[in-house]
């Protein structure tokens, strides 16, 4: 009897659950390095390149596939391996790790299993880095987005001025803007999101003081219903152009392109979500600094500086999308202001 | 400025919003009360849904079909629903921990299927607003009411339909009589355990079809975890409408207005902390059931398995 | 002897239940083409293969047991908390500021007071909703969902600003935390890893839970109106104050498992703007624990480290085979549908002994027992 209760069981949870799963043909978004990265196999012999190869961990609290915060990070390291050669260059990850102590928990295992770098790709692992290097001084870690090393000799710091692509698309907006009313949707008032969000005000208001910006923290990173319905809210008091950063906006874009109004990105490239309507992503670009780490790092230097991804280095840029016809003079502006922000003429005042 | 708020484009705009947020709700909590009228607590709400929001956003993708995607997402719900039937009715699981298994389930799966399958956010052509002549142009109230997609028009229809399979159908009667009395209702013949697999298998139904609305109505994109606690809050819901469809309508809808008047309130820059905005349509959801202290009783068999003859 | 091997087979049951739904996963793990095999001994390795990895789950099933045994009390009542994870931030929230601001005091002094904060804010956020559902009707499912959501949101609030680390204030990116906690307020930690002195509490409080609700009146009164409202009331007990009680109760552990994350693991508050950023969903699966251990506070202790093993492994096979994290919240998912599933084979094991005890036991009158009688008889199993 127990038997046919279990089978039966069994049998009903895996139809049902697993009507889907055509999932092996599919087109996998597999990382290159992953299936061979395992670190059991690592010891092992093998009868392949002399040198080693660099070996990177990063703990991620969301989705390497998101669109944004996560995704930037994953397609940098991508980006690495690319130029430095899958045999040069590995790299594993754990996502979904939004719970500080498991993150703890990873970066102490990753650690122990002699990694190169370790990276924590989240402000809030901050405690969790300051407690675990120490007792690793052979391996070196970085963390993000922040500007503080605890002091350490082995904690690289890495940051992204967020305010200055934020400035720069604040500028377009206030170009663009015919109802000189701009919204903008943001998750919580904190971190990354802030610094965009400050910055792109400043964008707006030293190009057009009289335009009204209109700013809706809607208090999750998740709820893409809360943050459409904003963008429709912003839309009905009159905004004609929207940004908004974090992961929920993929929602909200959509509704800008129902309505035919502009959006600008951040984090990483949205055109593809909505062709028409996004004029230019903020896009980071940590392989700039990630290089530099390593570089340091293969010299012996495991810590100690921190780093800002900004306009001048590169580590972030501005990626204009081809399917939206920016005025000539639009760009002309976009092009001034980020030289401007690169070589210190134009200054970004935040509140 | 508090006076902003009071026009007329901000009303309408708090209506119309309103009126959308609510309908996922409304889908999800009018099926957990069929199974909450029959003696089922089903907190995996949550996690039907986001498996019937991926089921129907995929389908809707790859085969461009927005009806064969709501189709996907009903049987998805339904077979969610029946493995959750197998397991408390024939296995006499405790209710709200399968349910919370089932939430976690889904969770984990429509996140995987979305990463394996799909791999980036993308998007679709949802169901269109749909424009009645005559009736759409009438200012204001035309925009609230008849411009509106499909699915927002089902979750309103689903409202009288349900009252009226409830109250006024010997099968409203058999689902009440089995969450009141279950020994009373099988001892007259009723089969306990097949109401309860109609209401299961109905509630995970209307579930996948809430996460249908979002995925493929309302916000036209799937990512994970995109209902964000909108199931936990429908559950809740079936409380505050007393078990009644009519009562459930009202429930979403306040939560909803005070939801979007909060976005308002904060787009027309009043000088309040973002935080504690968000807050508002929780604390107002408990003051008002505080404030109409109601004396609506729950199911006596609510979350009790039964076992026949003892 | 007998019984003893009958309940050690009961014991068994949820960990054989938790393997029959990691078969289940293994087969999910083939179609992502991985090895099972691999991957399991990755989830064994990660939970018990060293003593750092055994420490780990051990720091993971404290909150789980510290919440699970508050479930005990109120499921034993027969209310239905699912606000764990509310009262777990807002006991957090209590803690912190007293450990953040009573730093004159000796350390130990100071960590008693904030532990009591903690309980305190766990109770209050839990008594609300006792007294919403006793006094005004308000159903705890619906009162204890909308709590956890105004908590967050009060942390998020009070962490990046009124309570926020006064470096990070300075900062242009003003991450939402608080200052960390000096050192001497920490709570020690038992053995060289990461194992505090939280884990030890949990267990002493389980025992004191076991003794609360089974040899004190209180604890007696709490399990007969969860049995029976009616003839409770009908036997001169105040229903609506039990029912406050078994929610406030449940509440204070629950916000005692918040303090003690902050005072044991990150010795600091962080959000990343959810509840389970700070929590780790600790407020709902120990919930699970506590079912897992049949609603008996001391059962619950091997349970919440099952269940703490399965979590803590789980993020070692995640890193070691590298699936996504998704995978990781479906199989949970299962390894809980199909615990909860098995109570089936107990309860039909459980009946058949009781129908030979009977047949057996037939020449003698049946048990003219009070109320207090019967319920021991039937809480008698667990």
């Amino acid at each position: 009897m127990k038997k046919i209760v279990w089978f039966v069981l069994t049998l009903a949870l895996v139809l049902s659950a697993c009507g889907a799963p055509a999932a092996t043909e599919a087109p996998v978004a597999e990382v290159p390095a992953a299936t061979e990265a395992p670190v059991a196999e690592v010891p092992a012999a093998t009868e392949a390149p002399m040198a080693e190869p660099f070996r990177v961990a990063v703990v991620m609290p969301s989705a390497i596939t998101d669109l944004a915060f996560g995704q930037s990070m994953y397609d940098a390291l991508v980006r690495v391996q690319e130029e430095m050669g899958a045999e040069n260059f590995e790299f594993v990850y754990s996502e979904g790790m939004f719970v500080v102590d498991d993150a703890a928990a990873a970066i102490r295992d990753y650690a122990t299993q002699g990694f190169d770098l370790i990276i924590a790709h989240g402000s809030q692992y901050g405690s969790s880095l300051q407690e675990i290097a120490p007792d690793f001084p052979e391996t070196s870690f970085a963390w993000g987005t922040t500007v503080d090393t605890f002091g350490q000799a082995n904690i690289f710091a890495y940051e992204a001025l967020s305010q200055e692509g934020g400035y720069v698309n604040g500028v377009l907006a206030a170009t663009l803007s015919t109802s000189k009313v701009i919204g903008v949707i943001g998750p919580i008032e904190t971190g990354d999101a802030k610094l965009y969000v400050d910055g792109f005000k400043a964008g707006v208001l030293a190009t057009d003081p009289a335009i009204q910006v209109n700013v809706n923290y809607i208090g999750s990173f998740s709820d893409i219903a809360l943050a459409s319905e904003s963008a429709t809210t912003q839309i009905a008091a009159g905004a004609d152009v929207l940004t908004g950063s974090a992961q929920m906006v993929v929602g909200a874009i959509g509704k800008a392109e129902e309505a035919n109004v502009l959006w600008f990105g951040t984090q990483s490239n949205q055109a593809s979500l909505a062709p028409s309507i996004v004029v230019a992503s903020q896009v980071y670009h940590w392989e700039v600094m990630l290089k530099e780490m390593i570089g340091l790092i293969q010299d012996g230097t495991l810590g100690g500086q921190s780093f800002s991804a900004n306009l001048a280095n590169g580590g972030q840029v501005i990626e204009f999308n081809d399917g939206y016809a920016l005025p000539a003079e639009a760009q002309a502006l976009a092009d001034e202001t980020i030289k401007g922000i690169a070589d210190g003429t134009v200054t970004i005042t935040l509140p | 400025m508090i006076s902003d708020l009071f026009t007329v484009t901000v009303l309408v705009g708090i209506l119309a919003s309103g009126i959308r947020l609510s309908t996922p709700y409304l889908y999800a909590a009018i099926g957990e009360a069929f199974g909450q009228k029959s003696g089922v607590l089903n907190l995996g709400v949550e996690g039907q849904m986001l498996l019937g929001a991926f089921a129907a956003f995929y389908v809707a993708l790859t085969t461009g079909s927005l009806w064969l995607g709501l189709l996907t997402a009903m049987i998805v719900g339904a077979l969610m629903g029946l493995a959750m039937a197998y397991v408390t009715v024939n296995l006499h699981a405790e209710q709200g921990i399968s349910g919370i298994g089932f939430y976690l389930f889904g969770l984990g799966m429509s996140d995987l299927l979305f990463q394996k399958l799909m791999g980036t956010v993308e998007t679709v052509k949802g169901f269109p607003e749909i424009y009645i002549p005559g009736l759409s142009d009438i200012p204001g109230i035309g925009k609230i009411f008849f411009s509106q997609n499909i699915l927002v028009y089902g979750a309103y229809l689903l409202v009288p339909i349900a009252w009226f399979v409830l109250n006024k159908t010997t099968l409203g009667l058999k689902i009440r009589s089995v969450g009141e009395n279950p020994d009373a209702a099988d001892s007259l013949g009723v089969s306990v355990s097949r109401i309860r697999y109609f209401t299961i298998i109905l509630g995970g139904t209307l579930s996948g079809i809430a996460g249908a609305s979002l995925s493929i109505a309302l916000l036209n994109v799937f990512q994970q975890n995109m209902t964000s606690g909108l199931g936990f809050i429908a559950v809740a819901l079936v409380y505050f409408g007393g078990w009644r469809p009519i009562g459930i309508l009202g429930g979403a809808l306040l939560f909803s207005f005070i939801n979007s008047l909060q976005l308002w309130m904060q787009v027309l820059s009043i000088p309040i902390p973002s935080d504690i905005a968000v807050m508002m349509p929780y604390v107002v959801t408990i003051l008002v059931l505080v404030a109409t202290v109601s004396k609506v009783r729950a199911p006596s068999a609510l979350s009790k398995p039964f076992e026949r003859g003892d | 002897m007998q019984s003893r091997l009958n309940s050690l087979i009961d014991a068994l049951l949820p960990v054989l239940a938790t393997l029959a739904a990691l078969l289940v996963g293994a087969v999910m793990l083939m179609f992502l083409k991985v090895n099972p095999v691999v991957a399991y001994a990755a989830l064994w390795d990660g939970a018990f293969g060293s003593s750092n990895a055994f420490a780990e789950t051990l720091v993971k099933a404290t909150p789980l047991l510290l919440v699970g045994i508050g479930i005990c009390i109120s499921f034993r009542g027969d209310v239905i908390n699912i606000g764990g994870e509310g009262q777990m931030i807002i006991g957090a929230v209590f803690a912190t500021w007293v450990g953040l601001n009573f730093t004159g005091l000796p350390g130990w002094l100071t960590i008693t007071l904030a532990m009591l904060a903690g309980f305190l804010g766990g109770a209050i956020w839990g008594g609300i909703p006792g007294v919403l559902k006793a006094y005004f009707s308000v159903n705890e499912i619906l009162s204890t969902v909308m709590m956890n959501a105004i908590a967050v949101q009060l942390m998020n609030f009070l962490l990046r600003g009124p309570m926020i680390d006064p470096a990070q204030a300075e900062m242009a990116s003003q991450i939402p935390q608080t200052a960390r906690l000096e050192e001497i307020f920490r709570l020690p930690r038992l053995v060289p890893t990461r194992l505090h002195l939280g884990a030890l509490i949990a267990v002493i409080l389980a025992v004191l839970v076991y003794i609360l609700l089974w040899r004190t009146t209180l604890g007696y009164r709490i399990r007969a109106v969860g049995q029976n409202p009616h003839a409770s009331r009908y036997a001169g007990i105040k229903v609506q104050r039990y029912m406050v009680l078994a929610l406030l109760l449940s509440g204070a552990f629950a916000g005692l498992a918040g303090a003690t994350q902050v005072f044991g693991v990150n010795y600091r508050m962080i959000t990343d703007g959810s509840s389970s950023g700070f929590t780790g969903g600790a407020g709902f699966n120990g919930i699970v624990a506590a079912l897992f251990g049949g609603l008996h506070p001391i059962l619950t202790i091997p349970a919440s480290i099952l269940f703490g093993a399965l979590l803590v492994g789980a993020n070692k096979m995640q890193r070691v085979v590298q699936v996504p994290s998704a995978l990781i919240t479906a199989l949970n998912g299962l390894v809980v549908v199909f615990v909860v599933s098995s109570e089936i084979i107990r309860k039909r094991r459980q009946r058949r002994r009781e129908a030979d005890a009977k047949l057996e036991n037939d020449s003698l009158p049946p048990p003219t027992g009070s109320g207090d009688k019967q319920l021991n008889q039937a809480e008698a199993g667990s």
